[in-house]
């Protein structure tokens, strides 16, 4: 049973198609990327399975269940989003222990104290973090704070739109460590839409080059290993993103 | 004179805070030629401070102070704010982080372009349009004479940055400065911005400093790298010698970054006692 299948997934905004004839099995415990450029319709996909683009034709299944057009209370326990942005994602006015609690509140779920505090280390975050407002901490804080979030109703499935492009370097490689090893931990299937391929060869086993709406190509990570790939659009993205030999004698 | 296009020394930006005054920027020296240098370090090293301090925009409570300022045999620290005006724009010109905050809303692109030339220049009214087309076409966008008439939220993020870049080099600096130029963009943007402003640093001999947090990124688009820390320069090298960076913080960064061949299971985290006094 496949965790993610998208069937000829088309999806619009108003009277523009922005994805067309989307094609994806993501398999139980993978890790999938979507790569492509900006407008290229990566994060809609996410939207739309997250429910946040409800204009869709097609199907969507998670887990085996299809999922339909309205919110859905039982999808939001199996599957969760982390959004790119942790300034622009997180309550300003909410405690990192209110954001927390509250979807465990939403879903009627007890034991709010112990399983805030378990989340907190799961994350990496101190305990003195939990009263504290986002403006009180760092961008890769924030970002566990979101990822915690995400975890709380511990879902099978994650998406993950750009969870560090808003990172410096050095943080980049703790969230990305701290998202490999929860994915080890809790066997988590991830769904990342990301434009940085190195991201990609560290953190995916499979990923999907998307151009322009469309799906143009499904490989291995190992192929940015070599630069295998078979699409004239993605050898173009490659060697952007510096995986050229050219690249390579000046390092 | 010639070869020595800015010289600073011993340059100190301090803020207060209610333990007092902290530095920023603490103590940096260097000098900068006709060439292309890179500032790295993460957030909060110092390295934007830097660059806005030699166009002296460090706004009150901030305070700028350095043994030496000189760029292009003018003293910045001894003109005045008028002086000074004259200096930025028009030699020295610097390239913001994010176009959709930097371009002003309400202003056509074409008016905005045609501003920075008609601050700086006098200039004949008729050849003000032909000189921001010509200069819209130099940083390739197509149909210039469309694009004039639009707004800024007509444009896309990497079209925005090259028509800052346009804005930015029109009155003909001689030295750039751009500050991430390229973090609110797209990696395959992100390439032609660069090399854009790389073709045109080339073309016209001009200095540029090129601050970012992409070591990768500056290491390929520059002679020389300064890495930041804490408001220090804690390295010093050619960027070809990158990869032979000694200092811990430097190795450090190095390895976080995810490289395209990627076989490791973990990423190396920065330990941040490693290095620090304290």
């Amino acid at each position: 049973m496949s965790a993610i299948s998208l069937k000829n997934l088309d999806i619009s905004y108003g009277t523009t198609k922005v994805v067309q004839g989307v094609n994806i099995e993501v398999a139980e415990g993978e890790s999938f990327a979507l790569v492509g450029e900006s407008g290229s319709g990566k994060s809609t996909v996410l939207k739309a399975i997250a429910g946040l683009a409800p204009d869709w034709t097609g199907e969507i299944s998670l887990l085996g269940a299809p999922r339909g057009h309205k919110v859905d209370h039982d999808f939001a326990t199996r599957c969760q989003m982390v959004f790119q942005d942790p300034y622009g994602s997180l309550h300003p006015r909410k405690s990192v222990d209110t954001v927390l609690s509250e979807p465990l509140m939403i879903h009627g779920l007890g034991n709010r104290n112990a399983r805030v505090i378990d989340m907190l280390a799961a994350v990496g975050l101190d305990q003195r973090f939990r009263f504290r407002f986002p403006h009180q901490m760092s961008g890769g804080q924030r970002q566990r704070v979101a990822i915690a979030r995400a975890l709380m109703l511990e879902p099978k499935v994650m998406l993950l739109d750009e969870p560090t492009s808003a990172l410096d370097v050095s943080v980049q490689a703790e969230i990305l460590n701290l998202l490999k090893r929860l994915r080890r931990e809790q066997g988590l299937t991830y769904l990342m839409v990301t434009h940085n391929l190195p991201v990609v060869s560290f953190m995916c086993d499979r990923m999907a080059v998307m151009n322009k709406g469309r799906v143009v190509e499904i490989a291995p990570a190992t192929a940015l290993h070599d630069g295998s790939f078979t699409d004239p659009y993605t050898q173009t993205l490659y060697a952007a993103s510096g995986g050229n030999p050219k690249y390579k004698e000046t390092l | 004179m010639t070869d020595t296009l800015l010289d600073v020394e011993n340059l100190r930006v301090s803020f207060p805070t209610p333990a007092g005054r902290v530095d920023v920027v603490k103590g940096l020296t260097f000098t900068l030629g006709r060439e292309r240098l890179g500032i790295v370090g993460e957030s909060g090293s110092g390295k934007s401070m830097t660059g806005r301090a030699i166009l002296r925009l460090i706004r009150s409570p901030g305070r700028q102070v350095a043994d030496k300022l000189m760029f292009d045999g003018d003293d910045l620290q001894a003109l005045s704010e008028r002086a000074m005006r004259k200096v930025r724009g028009a030699r020295i010109s610097m390239i913001m982080q994010d176009p959709k905050f930097s371009l002003n809303p309400v202003m056509t692109i074409g008016d905005q372009i045609a501003e920075a030339l008609k601050t700086h220049e006098r200039i004949a009214r008729k050849d003000i349009a032909a000189r921001v087309i010509e200069m819209l076409e130099a940083v390739r966008i197509n149909d210039p004479a469309r694009v004039v008439k639009m707004y800024p939220h007509e444009v896309s993020g990497g079209m925005g940055q090259r028509i800052m870049i346009a804005m930015m080099l029109i009155p003909q600096p001689d030295l750039l400065i751009a500050d991430e130029p390229t973090s609110a963009l797209d990696v395959s943007v992100q390439a032609q911005v660069l090399d854009l402003i790389d073709e045109l640093v080339k073309n016209k001999g001009m200095g540029l400093i090129l601050i970012s947090h992409d070591l990768n990124l500056v290491a390929r688009y520059c002679d020389r790298i300064l890495v930041m820390h804490a408001g220090e320069v804690v390295e010093s090298c050619d960027a070809r010698d990158l990869h032979k960076a000694t200092h811990p913080y430097t190795r450090g960064l190095l390895a976080a970054v995810p490289q395209m061949e990627e076989t490791r299971d973990e990423l190396p985290v920065l330990d941040r006692t490693a290095w620090s006094g304290t």
